[in-house]
Parts: C-alpha cells; structure tokens; sequence
C-alpha cells in the first residue's frame, strides 16, 4: 500500500517520457529530447515544445482532473457510479466551451473558454444533485445523468449545427469523445490555472469524505459542515471537468475506471483514493493517448473510442454489481 | 426529300449541288437541334463554365453555391441570373432542355431528374490544367457553342505558357488546409502550386496522395512559403489548426505566406489568377537565395 503512491509517479514519469517520445516525425530520443530542453532553432525544437510537450502535459492534467473528480463524487454520493461523464457533466462542460467559442466570448478575453465550461459544468452538478439527492441512489443518479448529457448534448448540437462554420458540425464528434491532437501550450495554460484551483479544493476534502463513510450523522458529530463539503464539491468538480473538457473535449469513463481499480489497494478510504486517482487518471489517459496514436496514426481516433472500449464493460460489471439497488 | 427528287430532274451538277443544299439544310437543323435554348447548372464548377460560354439567354439558372464569394470566381455575375438549390423538383419545374451537374453531384436528383426525361450533362472534376481545357472544350460541345470554347481554350493556352516562362529555382511550398489535409499529385492546388513554379512539399514528405499532413512532418519539412485556406465565419477546430503556434512559427520564418480562394475551387480558366496571385511570392522568395 505505501508503494502505491511511488509506483504511480513513476508510472507518470514513464509514460510522460513515452509520450514525448512518439510521433510521426521519425527522431532518435537523445535528439528529441535535446531539442526539447535547448532551443538548438531547428525545426525539432518547435515540433517537441509545440506540439507534443502540451500533448503530454494536457494528457496528465485532463487525466489527474478527470480521476480525480470522480473519486471526489464517489466518496460524496457513496455510489461507485458517479463519474463525471456518466452523470452529463462532462456533456455540460463541453456545451459551455462550444457557446463560449461560437459567439465568440473565447476570442474575446483569455480565460472565458474555461470559464464558460465551468459555468455550464456547474449548472450540470447543480442539478445533478436536485435530482439525485444528497445519497444519490443508483437508479436516480444514472437517469438523471441519462436526461442531463441528452439534453446537454442535443444543445452542443443544435449550437455547432447553427454556426455559419461549415467544418463546426463535424466537430460533434470531438466535443462527446474528446482528443488531445494538435493541441498547443496555449491550451495548456488555459486548462491549467483552473485545474489547480480544483485540485487544491478537492485535496481539501479529504477528511470530510472520510467522514462520511460513517454516514453523515457521524459526519457532523465529527465537526464536518456538510454543506460547506458540499459546496467545495460541487465547484471544485466543476472547475475540474470544465477546465479540461473545454481543451479536450468529453473524455468519459476516467473518473470510473481509475477509482474503481485503486480503490482496494488504498484501503478504501476517500482521502488516500483521492490522491491516488489523480494519479492513476494521468497514468490511463497518458497511456490512451498513446494507444491512439499507435493504433491509428493518420486518423485521430478519439480518446473517448479507446476509454469506452476499456470502461464500458467495467460499467457493465458495476451495473449488474449493483442490481439488487435496482430491484 | 430534295436529295431523292435530285437525281430525276437532271445532270450530275445540279445533284451535286442539290446534294450541297440538303447537306447544309440538314446541319443547321442538327445544329438548331443540338444548342440548348434553356440550361440549368446545379454545380458550381458547370455553373461559371457555363456563365463564361453560354450565348445570352441560354442559360437560365446557376446554383446558390454561385453566389458565396469564398468559394465561386462569379459570385457577381451570377446575380443575374435565376438561383437553384439542386433539388429535382425545382429543377423539373424550370422546364431546362438541359441540366448541368458535377460528377458528384447529389445523385438522387439527378437520376429523378433523367427519369422524368430531362437530358443531363455530367462533367468530371478537374484535376489538371489540361482537364481545364477539356472541360471548356465539353462546356462548349455540351452549350452548342464550340467555337467560343476554341477561343477560350486558345487563351488560356498563352496566357498559361506566358505565366511559365521564366524559373530558375523552385521555392518548397506547403498546402495547407483545415484539418490539416495536404493536397497531393492529381488535385487542382497541386496543378496550380506547380505551374507558379513551386514545389510541393507534401510530394517530397512521401505524402503523394495529399491526405492529412501531421503538424510534426510540416514543421520538419520547414517550408519556405505556407499556403493556408481561407477561414470561415464562426469557429471550428479544423481551422483553428491553421493559428497553431508552429504553423504561426513558420510563418514567422517562412519568407512568404498566402492564402487560397474561390479562384482555386474550380478548374476553369480563373486558374490562371490564382497562378498569377502566387507569382510575386515567387519571385521574391526566388530572390532571397
């Protein structure tokens, strides 16, 4: 168990260096990585520091939010299926980020991308939570999702489809499936300062969610303000999914695989999952992005196509696992 | 008829000058026969090919397509003249002796269309500069007007060979487009890079066939000259591609940069500017080395 923690860094380190490593560009890896670190003003340098450094650096903040946030709204809900795609908030997200680029709001002022996705991954949670209930019931917790990545969904539609961009409804596709291809820094620093701020207040839940597990009478005889737990959540998620769904697009499936697969290694306490996870989440998307890479080199095959391929029978599982909530 | 009463009335002369009248009689009805007195183009490329040739009046409607200047050469002139959106329907109720399609051209209507009994000429994609002159040349069989073809295609020739005459080094451009797709051999941009006098450099990066073009090949391949489309309204990823900071890099660092219009859409003599847009970029690239 406290091997775990060291053995997923080096996880992300090797992964990270795998991922700087592979390109259709042919270049040894003494070459590569020269380039990298000195501006030798060859083309390399523009091809390591442009194109594939945000590559890898997107993959393991996408990764780390995305798990994350689903440990995060597992401990709360006490309900392995919280996960921020399967409840529509990831959907949410990426309608924001779609009507903050189309009106023009993105061009406008720096951070408005990420901050539109926030803002509609808020009101994602939000109602997510009017509808579930502060347990989240199995059955309630996935119709709700159903009904709020539906609706979120056919709005990102009808959005891409009213834009006098010919190529925008083609790109359906990318927001419900998300990609990490031919992005830049540029989108790394916008994800990231919202990152950050989600990531610090979901590693300030930590106790509570432990708490929790008690039951939330426990909970407040343990000093916890439920509430104020709540209202950590609920923006920190957003802050998460929004940040990265508005570089990545809709990336499903990492906040319930990753937690899924830690969550007996760590003892099943919420506080040390949550660490965990953000791990583990770099390390899946980290490797999936790769896997995208090799298996279809010239196609872009979306990131989401290779997280439900791995996710979808776990949900399967978890779904007959829990049958008997359903009955 | 005249040529069976001929023979009786006497002499081989005056058969043979019969035989001369019924001739041209017969030609000139197949001529007035042939000519199509009201065409319709469904197709943006038979649409200017057809608004250059057509005789006043021929030609009754052009495709709405016609009219978007980002991707028609004669979006003015095409406000003249009544617009169709390519459905069967509409299309059968303008009566046309002749439509106009494109090869690829919605399909369905245009087999109703043949249904219905409605005579269609289909022309193929132009991929090279003598596709040009061959679809001038179909243009003109097609509208009856065969001599204005021969004279249309007599002057893209010259004006073609005087926009070759002179290269001493061919500067490596790159095509690129959004989603970032190259355009490779057998593609009209390709034809028109070349006959600026550049060279292609999705040719020499192994990507023969165009197709997508990986943001790292283009970088490696440094281009001395990037040759993006031209954005639409409103945003998309696929065109973002061509803002990214390495393609703005090579911008930077490439001598020249340009952009691709309607002149590069269809294979008519409007080529020819889109060659002659890109030859003051070559010249000053050819300069620098």
């Amino acid at each position: 168990m406290s091997r775990l923690m060291p053995l997923l860094t080096l996880g992300v380190a090797a992964l990270f260096l795998a991922s700087l490593l592979i390109g259709p560009a042919p270049v040894g890896v003494l070459d590569s990585l020269s380039a990298l670190i000195l501006d030798d003003g060859t083309p390399m340098t523009l091809v390591m520091r442009e194109i594939r450094l945000p590559r890898a650096l997107l993959a393991v903040i996408v990764g780390a939010s995305l798990g994350m946030a689903g440990a995060a709204m597992q401990g709360y809900l006490r309900n392995p299926l919280a996960e921020p795609g399967l409840i529509g908030v990831s959907a949410s997200a990426a309608l924001g980020a779609v009507i903050a680029l189309q009106t023009g709001l993105a061009a406008a002022f720096t951070l408005a991308l990420p901050l539109t996705a926030l803002g509609t991954a808020l009101l994602g949670v939000l109602l997510l939570l009017a509808l579930a209930g502060p347990r989240g019931a199995s059955l309630t917790l996935i119709l709700a999702g159903i009904a709020i990545s539906a609706l979120a969904g056919a709005l990102l539609s009808l959005v891409l489809n009213l834009s006098p961009n010919p190529f925008a409804t083609s790109e359906i596709v990318f927001w419900m499936m998300g990609s990490l291809a031919d992005r830049s820094m540029t989108h790394v620093w916008l994800a990231l300062p919202l990152s950050v701020l989600g990531w610090l207040m979901l590693a300030t839940l930590g106790r509570g969610l432990d708490a929790l597990t008690l039951g939330e009478d426990a909970a407040q005889a343990l000093g916890i303000r439920l509430t104020r737990l709540r209202l950590t959540l609920v923006i920190a998620t957003a802050s998460v999914v929004g940040a990265a769904t508005a570089v990545a697009g809709a990336i499903g499936f990492v906040g319930l695989v990753v937690p899924h697969i830690l969550r007996p290694l760590v003892g099943a306490r919420p506080s040390r999952l949550l660490f965990a996870s953000a791990l583990g989440g770099a390390v899946l998307v980290l490797a999936a992005d790769i896997a995208v890479r090799l298996i279809l080199p010239d196609r872009d095959l979306k990131l989401g196509v290779v997280m439900a391929l791995i996710g979808a029978p776990l949900f399967l599982h978890l779904i007959y696992k829990t049958r008997k909530e359903f009955a | 008829m005249a040529n069976r009463i001929a023979p009786r009335i006497s002499g081989s002369v005056r058969l043979c000058k019969a035989l001369l009248l019924a001739a041209a009689l017969i030609g000139a009805a197949a001529e007035a026969q042939e000519a199509p007195r009201r065409v319709v183009s469904i197709n943006l490329c038979t649409d200017q090919l057809a608004m250059m040739l057509a005789a006043p009046g021929q030609l009754h409607s052009v495709s709405f397509v016609a009219l978007d200047r980002r991707a028609s050469s004669m979006a003015d002139a095409a406000q003249d003249y009544v617009i169709n959106h390519g459905r069967a329907e509409e299309i059968y109720l303008m009566q046309p002796d002749l439509v106009l399609a494109g090869r690829y051209t919605a399909r369905a209507s245009v087999e109703a269309l043949e249904n219905l009994g409605i005579p269609v000429a289909t022309f193929d994609i132009v991929t090279s500069m003598a596709g040009v002159r061959r679809a001038v040349l179909e243009m003109g069989e097609a509208l009856g007007r065969q001599a204005a073809a021969r004279d249309m295609v007599a002057d893209f020739d010259s004006r073609l060979a005087a926009l070759q005459a002179e290269v001493t080094r061919r500067p490596r451009a790159a095509l690129y487009h959004a989603n970032g797709f190259t355009s490779g051999r057998a593609s009209l941009a390709h034809e028109i890079l070349t006959a600026a006098g550049f060279e292609n450099i999705a040719i020499t990066a192994g990507y023969e066939t165009g197709g997508k073009l990986p943001l790292e090949i283009l970088a490696l391949a440094a281009p001395e000259a990037i040759i993006t489309g031209q954005p639409y309204p409103g945003t998309s990823r696929a065109e973002r591609i061509m803002d990214h900071p390495v393609i703005e890099a090579l911008r930077r660092g490439a001598q020249g940069a340009a952009v691709t219009d309607a002149d590069w859409v269809c294979g008519t003599p409007h080529v020819l500017r889109a060659i002659e847009g890109l030859a003051p970029l070559r010249r000053a690239l050819e300069a620098t080395r």
